[in-house]
């Protein structure tokens, strides 16, 4: 199956600078009907944008576009189109502010005039239906007032429906990132039914396991240029991540779970107000992972955690710094620098004489810089003007430097290449060993084992206590799905 | 050249405030420079004051605005010219009252958006109807003179500059400092910015928005007692054109209505502007019509040329 | 998320229950103004005042906000009174031109990213300014068609209930119904989604002011037809009322939540609350004003209970 062929979507050449940076060095990509192409790469690699280009969002500096070698010219979103190419993006596409049927009537012009409305809400109920059955999603749902899993739902769904214009390939960018594994698994099935019927499927995920299992062919980018690229089964996980540009994990770091239950108790909460639920108890020193299905309570605990200590009535009233998985909404302060974004959870400490001391406020910053490794030449510089994983790093930065002695995590690896990760576990082990407290929601389960201790949590409930040497990801899984007693 | 002047739109103001000058200056032949000068600077004092505490305010994110600004400099004219009861010894006490006034206003209007969650441009309308109903009857017939003294001290100049420009300058400084260097200065612009971040980042969100309006009406009153002194006179209209001033001359100064991001020095540039060009448009000789036609298209000029937001 | 459906249900029927309450305070305390006869008298002003809240809710939906909506009709108004009756054809063309600057200013907005609050308050100044040039003082004469037309009184129900209804059922078949009623709601909500999907961003924006321009123009000519006069500063009122009218509807100041059912209701609510409801209450003239307010803190407030909380 290979890529070549007269119905093939291909791009050849591409370049895309942004400023001094290359997103895109020279990259030549091409998809036929029926395959399945996996993207994967770190971030800064190149994969978003290269789909941002395919679809039209991005123009290419260079290169060219051809579907069924016919080279396009004046690429757009309008023409992708109209060429049966459609993307998925990270960043959801919805009005919030509209029902299911009315996005889908907004994204299929031909609906116009009367009857566009009934038309709209059998073609997503359909859909919905075939693609996550039990979904429990209605066309007169107001988008706003849907669950993010939910929308991500309607969003992939959408993407499939057609009405006027033809449809030949699909880009599917981190799809499974809100989805739970139930309905990630539902996607991942679909993809392979539409594939057989004739649809080119392009999977770009930082979740190995997905890309090794559902796609025929896969294609690894690194610093903007096509790194390694082959059928499926020339691939294993090893091989990934070293062509992605980073190392696996040595088994000597994941946790001993020695630390387990000694020092003062930090944190006791009960989620959700159940009556005999079982309580989270964290210790000082102690790294503890929430884990479960997305939504099911773990960061309504956090946030609970966060709300006690900011009024004081938490156990013992130590206060609690909170790290944000949503850089945007949760986190970043665009207009600031990178060292004000790092301060602001510290500036009484930088107080000389009631007023904020600039040369106080600047070691602070530098001193975060290097122990986090944010790649930057200027700490004055806008915060925007950092990938990112570096963001992420400095939002870290923030809650670590602000001598809280709770860390509250929800979720902040998502999306975050590997590089970035190791430096942030490394640090976190480090931070804990000197006595700090970590809550770690991530729905990773790779990085739970990084943990002491990790609560499971389903239906807004904990179903059970695991130990770090028992953590496993067959059993987060396994208990994942249990109900609470 | 053209680009550093771009970059910061509202030195755009200055210039404009220059051009403004230039023009009267040549229609007038040149002569009494000094006294439009001076007269400028005088005026403009009041548009400052109004203008930064709408600014801090306006800086709180987008949605937050002080429409009662009005209202309230009307009432504190009212207020203060009572308890200074024409006397010299009442100068001091008169101000408090006037402050306390604007302070009581702006912790109403916080009270009504926090408790009430309404939104702060209808919380503020309705303060402001409210308030205009207390000054009418209250000030009904009110016919006391500002104290000989405060009189005076309005009035006052220094090296053909007004004392009150002065201070205000100073005052300006201040609030500077108070936005970048100190936590509740942070906090406001963390609050611009992002809210629920800054909550998560421990920012204490309401109080932050609580002190700001009261700043803001704090602000107002002194205004108020200022200008009755000014003017030697309290009336319910005295602060009328002021809301509208307040907001243009913090947007045309630069700073950002999305919040977040404030800027203290286009406060005077922009008011000087807005002073000068109604004395430009008066000198030429200009009716009500004209004058506020004109006002309007170049406000809308500025901002057009210097571009609006920019996208994140 | 059935859950929510009860929720969002009273949230829908608020408008409707604010307006109910406050006729039910009216027949409370004028039995006798519930008659066809005392429904016109008190609900003469409910379409102009309709119209402009519909006017400022297609601004709204497109998450800007309209402060020039009052000086607008004030100076359609002017227009209105004079060239329209005088030479139509004229008046016509300069009422379609007020329309066309409309969707310039929306163009002006989207093309320069700009903010609506201070655009629309710069072009509130040039609309002053025009009315005063146009009709310096109050005076010219509705036309007579016009006249007629706003003083019918068709069976059954008064002329404002018709309208009113009608307008809310045209509308509503617009914004809600309608591809491109829902493209242009969407552009409120999430407008890079919008722009990706191939839509003209800077065609919803122009298409949402222009079309507040069209209601702003059709709000004067029923404002002149029932006043017969005009004066330059008629529809002063008119930028805060109609904004007040679309939030009491449940409309949001971002997000392009709105509903032009609500508009319609919160309108008519602010009619009869704005004057008849207080002379029933015998609240003197002074304190008419600050009822005014008390009353949109009221109503808001009962809102806020049914309400899902404002984000941070």
């Amino acid at each position: 199956m290979t890529a070549a062929g007269s119905d093939s979507v291909s791009l050849s050449g591409i370049e895309k600078r942004y400023g001094a940076a290359r997103a895109l060095d020279g990259v030549d990509f091409a998809i036929g009907r029926g395959e399945r192409v996996g993207l994967i790469g770190h971030n800064g690699a190149g994969k978003s944008t290269l789909m941002q280009i395919l679809a039209g969002a991005v123009t290419a500096d260079a290169g060219r576009i051809s579907v069924a070698d016919e080279a396009l010219d004046d690429y757009s979103s309008r023409r992708a189109r109209q060429h049966g190419i459609r993307c998925v993006f990270q960043e959801l596409s919805l009005c919030p502010n509209l029902t299911v049927a009315e996005n889908v009537r907004i994204f299929h012009p031909a609906l116009r005039g009367f009857g566009g409305q009934k038309k709209a809400a059998r073609l997503i109920g359909e859909m919905l239906d075939g693609i996550f059955p039990g979904h429990g999603i209605s066309p007169g749902d107001l988008v706003r007032d849907l669950a993010i899993g939910k929308r991500q739902m309607v969003e992939v769904a959408r993407a499939f429906t057609v009405v006027a214009e033809p449809l030949r390939l699909v880009i599917l960018d981190e799809p499974t990132s809100s989805l739970d594994a139930q309905a990630s698994a539902q996607l991942l099935t679909h993809m392979r039914r539409a594939a057989d019927a004739g649809l080119g499927l392009i999977l770009i995920s930082h979740v190995l396991a997905e890309v090794l299992g559902h796609v025929d062919r896969i294609v690894v980018m690194r610093d903007g240029k096509v790194a390694a690229a082959g059928p499926v089964q020339d691939f294993d996980r090893r091989k990934l991540v070293r062509a992605m540009g980073g190392e696996e994990m040595p088994p000597g770091q994941r946790s001993s779970g020695q630390r387990l239950r000694e020092g003062a108790v930090c944190v006791k909460a009960r989620p959700g107000r159940r009556g005999g639920a079982k309580e989270l108890v964290a210790h000082q020193g102690e790294i503890v992972g929430l884990a479960g299905l997305a939504g099911h309570g773990q960061t309504a605990l956090l946030r609970q955690v966060f709300e006690a200590s900011s009024h004081g009535t938490t156990f013992r009233s130590r206060p609690a710094a909170f790290v944000a998985g949503d850089r945007q909404t949760d986190g970043v302060f665009p207009r600031w620098s990178i060292a004000e974004n790092i301060t602001i959870r510290s500036l009484k400490n930088l107080r000389r004489g009631g007023l904020v001391s600039p040369g106080r406020e600047k070691a602070l910053a530098a001193s975060w810089k290097d122990r986090m490794r944010i790649r930057t030449p200027e700490m004055k510089n806008s915060i925007l003007s950092l990938s990112g994983g570096n963001q992420q790093k400095a939002l870290f930065a923030r809650a670590l430097a602000s001598e809280a002695p709770i860390i509250l995590m929800d979720d902040p690896m998502r999306g975050v290449d590997i590089a970035t990760r190791q430096d942030v576990y490394a640090l976190i082990r480090s931070e804990a060993a000197a006595g700090r407290c970590f809550l770690w929601y991530t729905t990773e389960t790779d990085e739970l084992l990084h943990c002491d201790h990790v609560y499971v949590f389903h239906a807004g409930a904990i179903v059970a206590d695991l130990a770090g040497a028992d953590v496993s990801e067959e059993k987060i899984i396994h208990l994942s799905f249990q109900e609470p007693a | 050249m053209l680009e550093a002047l771009r970059a910061r739109p509202w030195t755009w103001s200055f210039v404009g405030a220059l051009g403004a000058f230039v023009a009267t200056i040549a229609t007038l032949h040149g002569q009494g420079a000094a006294g439009v000068a001076t007269a400028a600077l005088a005026l403009a004092v009041f548009m400052v004051l109004a203008g930064i505490g709408q600014m801090f305010v306006i800086t709180l994110g987008p949605g937050n605005i002080d429409l009662s600004l009005a209202a309230n400099i009307g009432l504190a004219s009212a207020v203060s010219m009572t308890v200074m009861n024409g006397s010299d010894a009442g100068i001091g006490l008169g101000l408090a009252a006037a402050a306390g006034c604007g302070l009581a206003i702006g912790a109403a209007n916080y009270l009504l958006i926090w408790l009430l969650r309404i939104p702060p441009i209808i919380a503020t309308l309705s303060s402001s109807f409210i308030i205009q109903s207390i000054d009418i009857a209250y000030g009904r017939g009110l016919q006391i003179k500002p104290p000989p003294g405060f009189a005076d001290f309005t009035s006052l100049q220094i090296a053909g500059l007004p004392l009150l420009a002065l201070l205000t300058m100073l005052f300006t400084v201040a609030a500077a400092v108070l936005l970048r260097r100190t936590i509740y200065g942070r906090w406001v612009l963390a609050t611009g910015q992002n809210a629920h971040a800054a909550r998560l980042a421990g920012v204490a969100v309401g109080r932050v928005r609580a002190i700001t309006y009261m700043v803001c009406g704090v602000l107002g009153g002194l205004d108020g007692a200022l200008l009755a002194g000014y003017f030697r006179g309290a009336n319910v209209d005295i602060g009328n054109e002021y809301l509208l001033a307040s907001i243009a001359v913090v947007v045309v100064g630069g700073t950002s209505v999305a919040g977040g991001e404030a800027n203290l020095p286009g406060i005077w540039g922009a008011s000087l502007f807005m002073v000068l060009l109604l004395t430009m448009l008066n000198t030429f000789g200009a009716g009500a019509g004209a004058r506020l036609l004109f006002t309007g298209l170049i406000i809308v000029a500025v901002i057009a040329f210097g571009g609006g937001r920019k996208t994140a | 998320m059935t859950a929510r459906a009860p929720v969002r249900l009273l949230r829908s029927l608020l408008p409707a229950f604010s307006l109910a309450l406050v006729v039910a305070a009216i027949a409370w305390l004028n039995p006798r103004a519930m008659s066809y006869f005392g429904f016109n008298l008190m609900l003469s002003l409910a379409l102009p005042i309709a119209l402009a809240t519909v006017a400022q809710m297609f601004v709204i939906a497109g998450s800007e906000l309209d402060l020039s909506i009052g000086s607008f009709i004030s100076f359609c108004g002017c227009v209105v009174a004079t060239w329209l009756d005088q030479s139509p054809l004229l008046g016509a063309a300069i009422l379609l031109g007020g329309v066309l600057v409309y969707a310039g200013v929306g163009a002006l907005i989207h093309l320069r990213n700009l903010p609506s609050i201070v655009v629309t308050l710069g072009m509130s100044f040039v609309w002053q300014g025009l009315a005063i040039l146009v009709l310096p003082r109050p005076g010219g004469a509705a036309p007579d068609w016009l006249q007629t037309l706003m003083s019918s009184k068709p069976p059954f129900l008064p002329l404002p209930v018709i309208g009113s209804l009608l307008l809310a059922l045209v509308c509503h078949l617009l914004l809600m119904r309608t591809g491109y009623g829902a493209v242009l709601r969407g552009a409120g909500g999430n407008a890079t989604a919008i722009g990706r999907t191939g839509w003209s961003l800077l065609k919803v924006k122009m298409a949402l002011f222009a079309l507040a321009g069209l209601f702003g123009v059709l709000s004067s000519l029923a404002l002149i037809g029932i006043s017969t006069s005009a004066d330059p500063n008629i529809g002063s009122n008119y930028s805060l009322l109609s904004i007040a009218g679309v939030i009491l509807g449940g409309g949001e100041f971002v997000g392009g939540v709105v509903s032009p059912v609500g508009a319609v209701i919160g309108g008519l609510t602010l009619t009869l609350a704005a004057s008849p409801l207080l002379t029933f209450l015998h609240i003197p003239p002074d304190w008419q004003i600050g009822a005014n307010g008390a009353l949109l803190i009221l109503v808001l407030a009962a809102r806020a209970r049914f309400s899902r909380p404002e984000a941070a």
